[in-house]
């Protein structure tokens, strides 16, 4: 182990760091600390199910905070077929 | 104006019980009046760290469910006229804790002492909503570890939704506390940094506390570390905690736990 770490010179403490900061970002989204985000959720996937079939797991909504500002993400993975068929009645889907 | 401080985690074996001892004590040594409820009823351990187990009569919940009076469970630290114990149960369970009961504890505290820190047991189960429910301050303990950060994090949501402050729509305030800090390990890249834990819980710091055996060795003489040994790295390291918690400023050192042989013999002269 000593000498695996002498020849690739790696250090754990960026990894641990970085495995932490994308589970919290996600956890903190589920877990959500008023709920806010949770409810959020809810109800922006029970107006999407209202017109396409996609899976609860597909829609992510989190809070990402920084100094100034916080921004909400909303991000909603559709299948590619509603997402064809959307745009092709030019209904305002845009495939990402 | 008391100030009710809840020392929380979420996991287990941080250095909750600690730092619940010592930074009580380092208070009381300051001159302030400071009880320490001990929340984690059933495994109660505050007693033993203070080294007061074997003069435990009553505890909270005979307060809690008003069968005796404080006066009568509070428990006077030995070494410091103005450091009192509050004991856990140990025959009962966490659900002999009523909402109420702890309230009117509580606010009865709150009355008689500056401070009132709530030692609260690990989980995130009704005894450690319950130590943090009527809390004004929080001092979150972390290790510099991956599975204790993240457990910190989960408390830090919880303290913004489950607490009466939180409740009534006021900011509850919450404190870092990182403690047992390698500073060789994280120096070499082995350990989360301390501003890597700062950046990730995102909450101000109140203080580092090193690695140190003699925190080990405080516990074994049922004395909080303050007291034990004043002149190692971790009293040193609480005290400046405590004086930070009275609102003086201190500047933040990173304390070295580890001993060589003149801290040693400085160390053992000092005691």
């Amino acid at each position: 182990m000593k000498l695996f770490r002498l020849l690739t010179g790696r250090r754990s403490a960026p990894l641990a760091r970085e495995r932490l900061q994308i589970l919290l970002t996600h956890e903190r989204a589920t877990t959500g600390s008023s709920g806010l985000i949770s409810a959020l959720r809810e109800d922006i996937l029970r107006v999407i199910a209202k017109h396409v079939d996609v899976a609860p797991e597909k829609v992510e909504v989190t809070v990402r905070n920084s100094d100034e500002v916080a921004v909400l993400e909303i991000d909603v993975e559709i299948p590619q077929a509603v997402a064809r068929t959307a745009i092709g009645r030019g209904r305002g889907w845009v495939a990402a | 104006m008391a100030e009710v401080l809840v020392v929380t985690s979420g996991k287990g074996g941080v250095g909750k019980t600690t730092s619940t001892a010592a930074l009580g004590a380092a208070l009381a040594q300051a001159g302030q009046n400071v009880v320490v409820v001990d929340f984690d009823v059933g495994l109660r351990n505050l007693d033993l760290v203070m080294g007061a187990e074997r003069r435990v009569v009553y505890d909270l919940i005979n307060v809690a469910n008003g069968d005796v009076k404080l006066q009568q469970a509070l428990i006077r630290d030995k070494r410091i006229e103005t450091l009192y114990l509050l004991a856990a149960s140990q025959t009962r369970d966490k659900d002999a804790l009523s909402e109420e009961g702890v309230r009117r504890c509580i606010a009865e505290l709150r009355q008689r002492f500056d401070w009132v820190i709530c030692d609260s047991p690990a989980g995130i189960e009704r005894g450690a909503t319950l130590a943090m429910r009527y809390a004004d301050l929080a001092v979150v303990v972390t290790n510099p570890e991956v599975s204790s950060v993240r457990d910190s994090d989960r408390i830090i949501g919880l303290l913004d939704s489950k607490t009466l402050k939180a409740a009534q729509g006021e900011r509850m305030e919450k404190l870092l506390l990182l403690t047992r800090y390698d500073k060789v390990r994280a120096g070499r890249g082995d350990m989360l940094s301390i501003d890597d834990v700062l950046e990730i819980l995102s909450i101000p710091l109140l203080g580092i506390i090193p690695e140190s055996e003699e925190v080990l060795r405080a516990s074994n003489l049922g004395a909080p570390v303050t007291l034990a040994n004043a002149q190692s790295a971790p009293a040193r390291a609480y005290t400046d905690a405590a004086r930070r918690l009275q609102g003086e400023s201190v500047p933040m050192t990173i304390p070295n736990g580890r001993q060589t042989l003149l801290t040693r013999l400085f160390g053992r002269r000092a005691a």
